[in-house]
């Protein structure tokens, strides 16, 4: 892999989160082991393939419920499933940020967006609420928010669902962080709104190296926009590609969900993506960093 | 075989009203699929829910079949028109079984021979007899959309309003829906008015369509056109181009269009 020895910013190896349910236990990722630069790095699945499941255990976020395992899963000489609690929390939010789907249920409802913003700058770095209030306003400029000033006194439903996105960005921004994990951010968003979210993604890996996963179910949109993607199915890596040679994929079901996606230019019956049970089988640990 | 001239929805009054449709005019032909395409606000929704008869304060003029649409509407308007919402899981009773869904249009129009309908309409959608008895619970994303669009299709009306069919579905199980109602289409002669914020779903789906944006149509034209990469109005231009994926030169060339 280009670069690994000095760039890696996270190592994933052998990742494997376990619910318990009335119904038996299910395995929602099972043995996935992946590396992640200062890159846009993909992780594409359909519902239920356990993309967002793996982006939240790295963050310790899995439901009490599951249960993680791994061989480790390594931030900066840590092993993120074997630090106590406290130190989890340092890291969360401060050095590994994740955004959500839906910015309605992230923010709290009953708080000024600029409030909230505001806070999380003085738990992050003990600031005083003026200097808070004016880092929140250039953080807010920074998410191309034009007129941040009023904008800070809004609550939670007085702003659309992309502005509200990009508020969390900026929530995220703040501390700086080395990673930032980023579950669907813009898939309630319109596709005009979509773009301006991503430059601004764009934006802080490029001039701030910073390592973006973005977890999406839109293959299209992600082999436009990451340097590289993971595709899962049924909790594993099906395969690892560089993000531009998406269309040349070589796994069957990778090549069945981009032959069902329908298309400005064609007007034919769309292909039914047939499941092989095969796909379920265990790969084994290390298959997806080899098989590239 | 619809005409819209002149629609407008507004919703509440004085300072606080909301213009959610601002004039909207177009027409579908007999056999014809045709599509609403815009972003969240753009009145498309609106639009059908209108026509449907679910928002009753509209103005302008809506004819279905030459004959002219009122505030209220007679049965016999909803053995012509039948609506398939977007979430398969809002749109079904959850504790009416599948027999129960779709007995309920037949009792409503007083059409006989129920039993025959429902395993025709349950097969006409793919699914078997032995869906017949079961709980929406019980039924995947895709399977609840067939049963939404048995619903509609059960009392065998000549049109169908489509509102985001697949947008809550994965993009395997959209691919079967969208073949679905190709093949209705195809075999019934129906006409369809899809609503949907993606540009390649309408293209696969629609011979025309038109864009709307703050409430109005900015522009009308054929899926040749579109696939052509050729529309007129730079709003559609925009919205194509957003729609091919991420593009660093477009995000920052972005223009606002009220």
């Amino acid at each position: 892999m280009t670069g690994q020895a000095d760039n890696t910013l996270l190592d994933v190896k052998n990742l494997s989160v376990r619910f318990q349910t009335t119904k038996g236990p299910v395995e929602a990722v099972r043995g996935v082991s992946f590396t992640l630069g200062r890159e846009r790095l993909g992780i594409v699945g359909e519902s239920g393939s356990g993309k967002s499941q793996t982006g939240r255990a790295i963050l310790g976020l899995t439901a009490k419920n599951g249960r993680i395992s791994a061989e480790h899963v390594r931030f900066d000489g840590m092993d993120l499933t074997r630090v106590g609690d406290q130190e989890m929390r340092k890291v969360r939010g401060a050095r590994i940020s994740m955004i959500m789907q839906d910015p309605r249920y992230s923010l709290n409802p009953v708080i000024r967006v600029g409030e909230q913003i505001a806070e999380a700058y003085r738990v992050h770095t003990g600031a005083n609420r003026r200097e808070a209030r004016r880092r929140t306003i250039e953080m807010l400029n920074r998410v191309r928010i034009r007129e941040a000033e009023k904008v800070v006194n809004l609550y939670p439903h007085e702003v659309s669902g992309g502005m509200g996105q990009r508020i969390m960005i900026a929530m995220m921004l703040i501390p700086d962080p080395d990673i930032l994990i980023a579950d669907e951010p813009t898939s309630a968003l319109d596709v005009t709104v979509q773009l301006q979210v991503l430059a601004i993604l764009d934006d802080m890996v490029r001039e701030r190296g910073m390592g973006l996963i973005f977890i999406s179910h839109d293959l299209n949109l992600v082999a436009s926009f990451c340097d590289r993607v993971l595709v899962m199915y049924g909790g594993q890596i099906m395969e690892t590609l560089d993000a531009g040679k998406l269309h040349e994929a070589a796994h069957p079901y990778t090549k069945g969900l981009l032959n069902c996606l329908p298309t400005l230019s064609s007007a034919r019956d769309l292909a039914v993506l047939e499941r092989d049970p095969a796909w379920l089988d265990p790969i084994g640990a290390g298959y997806s960093e080899a098989g590239r | 075989m619809i005409e819209i001239d002149g629609l407008t929805v507004t919703f509440g009054t004085g300072s606080r009203a909301v213009r959610a449709v601002r004039g909207a005019s177009f027409r579908v032909a007999e056999g014809e699929s045709f599509g609403l395409v815009g972003e969240s606000g753009s009145g498309k929704s609106t639009v059908l829910r209108a026509m449907a008869g679910l928002n009753r304060d509209w103005g302008g003029s809506m004819k279905v079949r030459g004959q002219a649409l009122g505030r209220t509407r007679e049965p016999a308007f909803y053995r012509a028109l039948q609506m398939v919402f977007q979430d398969p899981f809002g749109s079904l009773h959850p504790r009416h079984t599948i027999n129960d869904i779709l007995k309920e249009p037949l009792i409503i129009h007083r059409i006989g021979d129920a039993e025959t309908r429902i395993l025709n309409a349950l097969e006409e959608v793919g699914l078997g007899p032995e869906y017949r008895f079961r709980f929406p619970h019980q039924l995947s994303g895709g399977q609840r959309q067939r049963i939404a669009i048995a619903r509609a299709l059960i009392i065998n009306p000549p049109i169908m309003l489509l509102d985001e069919p697949t947008s809550a579905l994965d993009v395997s199980v959209q691919a079967e829906i969208l073949n679905l109602l190709r093949r209705l289409r195809r075999e019934h002669g129906l006409t369809y008015i899809l609503v949907s914020h993606d540009l390649s779903v309408v293209a696969h789906m629609c011979d025309r369509l038109a864009i709307m944006n703050a409430g109005r149509v900015v522009e009308e034209l054929s899926v040749e056109r579109l696939r052509a990469h050729e529309p007129d109005h730079p709003y559609t231009k925009q919205l194509l181009r957003a729609s091919l994926g991420y593009d660093r030169a477009a995000a920052e060339n972005l223009a606002w269009f009220d």
